[in-house]
């Protein structure tokens, strides 16, 4: 075994990104600490949940399906927006955008963590996720769409993976990547990205008994949005980026992801435009979820106030993107992706999933408004979701900056010292 | 590397080991309740395969392990059988919307017969008070008080109605709920994660979950009791209507069918030419509720005339 074969310079690699991910600033420790408080709240919340009944969520047979469920739609289109800015990377060999393709990878990777949070909270029986693992419990695949969910959720989490594990420890090794390693699987990644998301929408859109639901614009409409979410989320990512490390980051990615935003804000707006026309054109019992949503029905008027939320904060985000001060000002551009941003969540979620059940199959209405544990909940799993990805761009980036190498590790094991007070002052600045 | 920088930061080491050490103790306080809820699943309970993998001693044991745990919880010493389905027997339902009164007493036989939680006044019966005329359910009343029947309308008693497409089944990401031979759909409780899909899936609301554990006095529980049927559901699993298959099993008549007062539910072997719901199905106008989602349901609403 010599020093340089992968079995002595893997292990160095694994050992290097441990330590880079509890070293840092007194902000990162801030950063941090604040963060697991919140997860800890959420973990705990969640565990009284789990142990005296989910009747302390405010989910009934009625609305069978609330917060929790519809974080983990919108997840699922934040993590196959990230990889978006793949595509204008590798389809149009742009070349600034290759070096910003990685953070967006590891963005995938928090948000696929994110979604199967949400997933296992919504079950009532945590304690049995063994049954749904092909091979050991029985897994009703292919006819179950939630299988086919699982399948390409994970295979998606593992193209991340492998993808940005890959550059990285090529990286670390000062060697240059194997195109063979990793660009088909940029590729593939590429593909399996609109799959996830076209996959959540079929677990809804396959349902005949939910007319809300059963729409063939939902996967569409699915994917348009999760091109105004991940996006708008990189944006503000990058400037976060190009702040807190060393990393460089041109405007050239954040100008090619801003035209693409505006593109799909209006998309998502259009796609949303049209259901509301079918909805209410037709009338009938099928536009009672509708009206139900955007003006409340039978005297209850639970969503109303979020969907004009959404709808107002899209449309800001809309007028925004296509004003001069974007251009100008980046606080305004900011400003716009956040409105996009927390408008794409209120409609991909408690606009989405809530109205599937209101009114419930026998018309029945009865409605519902999240209770403190599963905001407790959703804000826990969302602080793990940015811990995750903070350690993720904590490890990476360093090494393709440079900074943080095999070569440089050693020389410093060699000479010991000189080199040391040099990366403290870095550290501690 | 790291030792050389460690010896000349040992405060900084030392925040290290303190904040991993606050952390992981907060942790443990934050995950307590669920250690006290894992004391209270047996590895047996934890293990346990699916109803379809496990040989008869194994489901005894399974049995005996539950009737010994619904002693302690409950107790009260009930016997779990599990009949099974019955070579040329296919069950079906009928129910007679011109006599149907709405007395929401098929309702409550069914709350009692299937050991339901008392809290919550659960059954797997809703019945909808509907318009005189018309057959638009979302004109259609749940919450109705008073004496029955009022003038101007009738009553719509909602089931599970064992679709032979049933979309709950197709939806199970680990086929917790399946169609017997005999067309009852049934839930293995020691198998079901709780996902709640198939209650979405479900097009008449017939499925509900135990959103937290079942509360019955213990002279109230129902002691006879069948593995697949109306045996005290554990939280957070999913539940619904088995056409009383630990009843109809063994001959005798759903606990909702012998409470109805008037006669409106006709229930029997659909494959038995002789039987009156082959009768009801051949001579009656007879209908079945969202026909055009295709889910080929096994109840059957009829009128006279
Ligand atoms: S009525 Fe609902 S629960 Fe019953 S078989 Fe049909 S889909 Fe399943
Ligand atoms: S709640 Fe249970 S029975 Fe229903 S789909 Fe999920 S695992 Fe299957």
């Amino acid at each position: 075994m010599t020093k340089n074969s992968h079995a002595v310079t893997y292990p160095a690699f694994l050992l290097r990104i441990f330590r880079g991910a509890f070293d840092g600033t007194w902000r990162f420790y801030v950063w941090m600490t604040v963060l697991t408080a919140i997860a800890l709240v959420g973990a705990n919340a969640w565990a009284q949940q789990t142990a005296n009944g989910m009747h302390v969520t405010s989910m009934t047979d009625h609305v069978s399906w609330g917060l929790y469920i519809a974080n983990f739609t919108f997840g699922v289109g934040l993590a196959a927006g990230a990889v978006m800015m793949v595509i204008p990377a590798y389809l149009y060999d742009d070349h600034e955008m290759h070096d910003v393709v990685l953070v967006g990878e590891l963005l995938a990777i928090a948000a696929i963590c994110i979604c199967i949070g949400f997933v296992v909270v919504d079950m009532g029986r945590p304690d049995r996720l063994w049954h749904i693992m092909p091979g050991i419990g029985r897994f009703n695949w292919p006819i179950s769409m939630l299988t086919w969910d699982v399948l390409v959720l994970n295979g998606y989490l593992l193209l991340n993976l492998h993808i940005t594990g890959y550059l990285v420890y090529t990286k670390f090794l000062g060697k240059r990547p194997s195109k063979r390693w990793y660009l088909p699987f940029v590729f593939v990644a590429i593909g399996w990205a609109i799959s996830i998301h076209t996959v959540t929408a079929f677990l809804y859109s396959g349902l005949g008994g939910r007319p809300f639901w059963n729409s063939a614009l939902l996967a569409p409409r699915f994917i348009a949005s999760a091109f105004v979410a991940g996006p708008a989320f990189v944006i503000v990512l990058l400037q976060v980026v190009r702040r807190a490390s060393s990393f460089r980051i041109g405007d050239g990615p954040i100008r090619t992801l801003t035209s693409v935003l505006r593109v799909t804000v209006l998309l998502n707006l259009f796609m949303l435009g049209s259901e509301v026309f079918t909805a209410f054109y037709t009338g009938g019992a099928h536009a009672t979820a509708a009206k139900y949503l955007f003006f409340g029905a039978h005297g209850r008027h639970g969503l109303v106030p979020w969907i004009w939320s959404a709808i107002a904060l899209n449309v800001l985000s809309a007028v925004l993107l296509h004003s001069k001060a974007t251009r100008e000002k980046v606080a305004v551009l900011d400003l716009a992706c956040f409105a996009a941003f927390v408008g794409v969540w209120i409609e991909k979620g408690m606009g989405l999933i809530i109205p599937g059940f209101v009114p419930s199959t026998l018309h029945e209405i009865v409605e519902y408004s999240p209770t403190l544990t599963e905001w407790k909940i959703t804000a826990g799993i969302w602080a793990f979701g940015l811990i995750v990805l903070t350690i993720a761009l904590k490890t990476a980036l360093p090494v393709l900056t440079g900074e943080v190498s095999l070569e440089r590790d050693r020389e410093l094991d060699r000479t010991r010292g000189p080199a040391e007070p040099e990366e403290d002052v870095r550290l501690a600045s | 590397m790291s030792a050389a920088h460690d010896e000349k930061q040992p405060r900084r080491v030392h925040l290290k080991v303190l904040g991993a050490t606050l952390g992981a103790g907060a942790f443990a306080y934050a995950m307590a309740p669920l250690r006290a809820w894992t004391k209270n699943i047996s590895k047996e309970e934890f293990l346990q395969r699916h109803y379809k993998e496990l040989t008869r001693e194994e489901l005894a044991k399974v049995i005996q392990r539950l009737e010994a745990e619904t002693k302690r919880d409950y107790g009260r010493d009930v016997t779990i059988k599990d009949p099974k389905p019955r070579e040329g027997v296919e069950f079906g339902y009928a129910l007679n919307l011109s006599v149907c009164i709405g007395c929401r007493k098929c309702a409550e036989a069914c709350h009692v017969e299937n050991n339901h939680d008392r809290r919550t006044n659960n059954s797997y019966i809703r019945v909808l008070e509907m318009e005189q005329g018309s057959f638009d359910m979302e004109r259609g009343n749940v919450q109705y008080d008073g004496p029955v029947p009022k003038p101007g309308k009738f009553y719509m008693p909602v089931q599970c109605h064992q679709c032979d497409n049933a979309p709950c089944t197709k939806v199970c990401p680990v086929q917790a709920t399946w169609k017997e031979p005999d067309g009852i759909v049934v839930v293995d409780y020691n198998w079901c994660i709780g996902c709640r899909y198939c209650e979405a899936a479900c097009p008449y609301h017939a499925r509900r979950f135990n959103w937290q554990k079942p509360e019955i006095p213990a002279e109230q529980v129902n002691p006879d009791q069948g593995y697949l049927s109306n045996r005290i559901r554990p939280q957070g699993v999913v539940e619904k209507c088995t056409f009383c298959l630990h009843r109809t099993r063994e001959g005798k008549l759903p606990a909702c069918l012998e409470a109805c007062p008037t006669g409106a539910r006709v229930f029997g072997n659909l494959l038995d030419p002789n039987s009156e719901i082959r009768w009801v199905l051949e001579h009656k106008r007879v209908f079945i509720l969202k026909e055009e989602l295709g889910t080929r349901p096994r109840f059957f609403y009829y009128f006279d005339v």
